[in-house]
């Protein structure tokens, strides 16, 4: 490692280059990696703030602050822009762009060009959406025929968007999967692999083949309302529940895109403060391939009360507990890590043991949501919210502040203040939970989403739930600007702040333009904590 | 100046190769998952509708279907020539066969133009009955495949004609002729679904 | 030497191989056409499809150089299959076992 320190004083870091179009036109995953960031981390603030607007609605029984239609336009915003814009590119997209070259140790994915074109293609989804939002459509982010297929909204264009979005989705997975196959230093053997490379891999594999589906899908819809083919209109011999089979065929695979990465993160961060070797590791590594054959298997357990036939319904409830095993075992895994290490509760830390907290609250709701005669009556109601929010806040934004924080360092070279970020992380978990597990409560007691008003007897959960909306909203922002922050005025951080064993602290922070100053030999896995002092790099 | 280099050309040009070959086989695997989707549909209606099936598919013209048939699976054949020519060096040849893939390609595309046409005459569209929906929107889907494929290959003629590739380096020939492989791929399914047992 | 290792590590297909396949390609889409006037039922539709997949098996080995691939290829080019079917296969499961179908 030494010679790595003297290295430091005349590297060229890949952030040094300044100008637009050193930005815009560039190919280093690693700035690739800081354009997503930069991306999905507005839509978060933007899709966080609609959030914001429909809990205010939501303060009162009344529909006093916005129209009932404007609430529906507001909440297929936030759905959309929240799944197709934030948290399906998200991790992988940002995290794995800038990780999977570093980790793997190799100068930048298989092909860069590509990588970029990803970013592009995203871009130009992006632009597709900006111009649907014009005349908002009021469908929620599933789309669901045959309302889609006959509001007079303009639904050909945000679905356009979403198709225009899913070909980077699935040019980021080629890459990533070619990459991970063909890209390894020496020596880095697939047991050797970090494990948010296996996670990475998985979510690659759904990306690639899942998105498609969605892809012909949205056509067909499209197709629907300007050519009149009848797939799913009844009037002319079609099935709307045939929609919901292909849509879902993609989108619960989806859900897994969104959950991978983070589990991947989790494994990265545990272990290095847990100061132990993580264990399982070979457990973890395959029940990330587990997460992803299991999620194609499973797609109609969002349908149970759509009218599928009972013989399909109940296949599908036994499958959909099978996606509780290869999940439980890492959540095992994580804690049998902790047991006995030295563990420091760094705010990335903290988010990983948040994540584990929620995430396992929000996988349990699921499996209750699998059993068919629960489904059936907390099916569209706020148990639904609760529990998609637990797995999605609860674990994939959880996920994505630990990475945030954990990596930060590393990718821009700066540190942020700890204890600010600590704050952060408090209102975050506590406001998050505030705003969330009333809506348990509020689901078993028939209340259903998706309406902007509701009877009185509910309004002392939900105004909870709102108040619990702005101390999470106040946690994301106090976090922000943190970040931020520390960007400008933070302290220059050292090569490896957490004596991490992983090939990514091995380099300067941030990294040098072309990662290594030698592809290394790697001679050992990343988590030998607390067995030996250095590894070799 | 470093960067300008890229890190392409560090790469070893075998694993260059195989990671290319690798990419373009992961593509062919979401086409097949993007037709999947009009295939499962096929699948469903077929079973509900059997005799909308039987009637409506003697309303295609099975005689220029298996006319295409033959021209597609003979410009796959063209192609691959091309790919083993260009691996032997031989880049007149590899150019001259690929221009024939797309004159191939062409002649698909203007049989195609008369059968549409031909449909459009009969008033016969994509909202007739589910199963014209079927075969415009995977005929049509096809189609454009077709059209981006002759598109690359057009460009990949043209860089051969001009001396680009070679024994040492045929990587985009290869991949070309790949995609053009899964084009004729996907209508070797589609031509009986449609046009034979409909 | 790296030009020698390179020619061998890619296989490169013979014109007569492809000639070979190509002639089968043609008789076999004789045969499926030549089935088509006749009537056998739902056999037809089988028929077809046996035809079509051995047609299609052929232009993936040699064609596209499968059968020379390693095993990574195989698996990315095969599972592709195994999740379509999937869509199909449950997709009619559940259309087809429905209390009130949607129709037919």
């Amino acid at each position: 490692m030494a010679n790595h320190t003297i290295a430091t004083n005349v590297y060229v870091s890949f952030l040094d280059k300044k100008g637009f179009l050193s930005w815009f036109l560039t190919t280093d995953h690693k700035r690739i990696g800081i354009l997503y960031l930069i991306s999905i981390s507005l839509f978060f603030l933007i899709a966080g703030t609609i959030a914001l607007l429909m809990r205010f609605e939501l303060l009162t029984p009344a529909s006093d602050f916005v129209s009932p239609h404007t609430y529906n336009v507001l909440f297929t915003l936030h759905g959309s822009l929240m799944v197709f814009f934030f948290i399906v590119p998200g991790l992988a997209a940002s995290f794995g762009n800038f990780l999977i070259p570093l980790m793997i140790g190799a100068p930048d994915v298989s092909f860069p060009k590509l990588n970029l074109a990803s970013y592009w293609i995203y871009l130009l989804g992006t632009i597709i959406m900006l111009f649907a939002l014009l005349q908002p459509a009021d469908t929620g982010w599933t789309f669901y025929t045959p309302y889609s297929a006959n509001t007079d909204a303009d639904v050909i264009l945000i679905t356009l968007g979403v198709f225009v979005l899913g070909f980077s989705s699935i040019l980021t997975g080629l890459n990533f999967i070619v990459t991970i196959h063909k890209m390894r230093a020496p020596g880095m053997t697939w047991h050797r692999l970090p494990l948010f490379i296996w996670a990475s891999y998985a979510t690659a594999i759904l990306q690639l083949l899942a998105t498609p589906v969605v892809g012909i899908t949205l056509l067909l819809l499209i197709a629907e309302r300007s050519l009149g083919v009848g797939f799913f209109d009844p009037a002319k011999g079609g099935d709307p529940v045939l929609f919901q089979n292909f849509f879902w065929f993609y989108s619960h695979p989806a859900v897994y895109i969104m959950i991978i990465p983070a589990m991947g993160v989790i494994s990265e961060i545990i272990p290095v403060f847990s100061r132990k070797p993580i264990f399982g590791y070979k457990a973890i590594a395959y029940s990330s391939l587990g997460i992803a054959f299991i999620s194609f298997l499973v797609w109609a357990h969002h349908m149970f009360t759509s009218g599928i036939s009972e013989v399909a319904a109940t296949i599908f409830s036994f499958l959909t507990f099978l996606v509780a095993i290869p999940t439980a075992i890492k959540v095992f895994n994580w804690i049998a890590t902790l047991y006995k290490g030295s563990i420091e509760l760094h705010s990335a830390m903290l988010y990983a043991l948040g994540f584990i907290f929620l995430f396992t609250i929000g996988g349990l709701t699921g499996v209750f949501l699998g059993a068919l005669a629960a489904d059936i009556h907390l099916h569209d109601t706020y148990f639904i919210v609760a529990h998609m929010h637990y797995v999605m806040i609860g674990g994939t934004v959880m996920g994505f502040f630990g990475a945030l924080h954990f990596w930060y360092p590393k990718w821009f070279g700066k540190m942020f203040n700890e204890s600010v970020a600590k704050l952060a992380w408090f209102l975050i978990f506590v406001g998050f939970n505030v705003t969330f597990f009333p809506q348990f409560f509020l689901g078993v007691q028939g209340m259903p989403r998706r309406y902007a008003t509701y009877p009185e007897e509910f309004q002392s959960l939900m105004s909870l739930s709102t108040y619990g909306s702005w101390i999470l909203g106040l946690g994301i922002l106090i976090m922000t600007v943190n970040l931020l922050k520390g960007l400008f005025s933070g302290e220059k951080a050292p090569q490896n702040p957490y004596g991490s064993l992983s090939l990514e602290w091995q380099v300067p922070s941030p990294p040098p333009l072309e990662n290594f100053e030698e592809i290394p030999h790697v001679t050992d896995w990343s988590y030998g904590y607390g067995k030996k002092k250095e590894v070799d790099a | 100046m470093e960067e300008s280099h890229g890190h392409i050309h560090h790469m070893d040009p075998e694993v260059e190769y195989s990671s290319s070959k690798l990419g373009m086989w992961l593509f062919l695997g979401t086409e097949i998952m993007l037709f999947g989707g009009l295939f499962a549909a096929y699948a469903i209606f077929r079973a509900k509708y059997p005799e909308m099936f039987l009637e409506s598919h003697q309303e295609l013209n099975r005689e220029m279907g298996a006319i295409n048939t033959c021209i597609l699976i003979f410009s796959s054949l063209t192609m691959a020539i091309a790919v083993t020519a260009i691996q032997k060096g031989k880049r007149k040849m590899a150019g001259l066969f690929i221009l024939v893939t797309i004159i191939c390609g062409l002649g698909f595309g203007v049989v195609k133009y008369f059968e549409y046409s031909a449909k459009f005459a009969h008033h016969i569209y994509p909202d007739t009955n589910i199963f014209f929906s079927l075969y415009f929107m995977m005929t049509g889907l096809h189609m454009i495949h077709v059209f981006i494929g002759l598109v690359v290959l057009g460009v990949i003629m043209v860089l051969t004609f001009k001396g680009k590739f070679n024994e040492k380096y045929s990587t985009p020939v290869e991949m070309g002729g790949l995609y053009w492989h899964l084009v004729d791929l996907i209508w070797i399914y589609l031509f009986p679904l449609l046009y034979l047992v409909g | 030497m790296s030009e020698h290792t390179h020619s061998e590590a890619r296989h490169i297909t013979g014109y007569k191989t492809y000639f070979i396949v190509w002639v089968l390609l043609m008789i076999l889409t004789a045969t499926t056409v030549y089935v088509s006037y006749l009537d056998f039922g739902t056999l037809n539709i089988v028929i077809a499809m046996v035809v079509a997949s051995i047609k299609a098996v052929a232009v993936a080995l040699f064609f596209m150089h499968l059968k020379f691939e390693d095993s990574i290829t195989w698996l990315f080019a095969l599972f592709p299959l195994v999740l379509l079917f999937l869509l199909i296969g449950m997709t009619i499961l559940d259309t087809f076992t429905r209390f009130f179908p949607i129709a037919g």
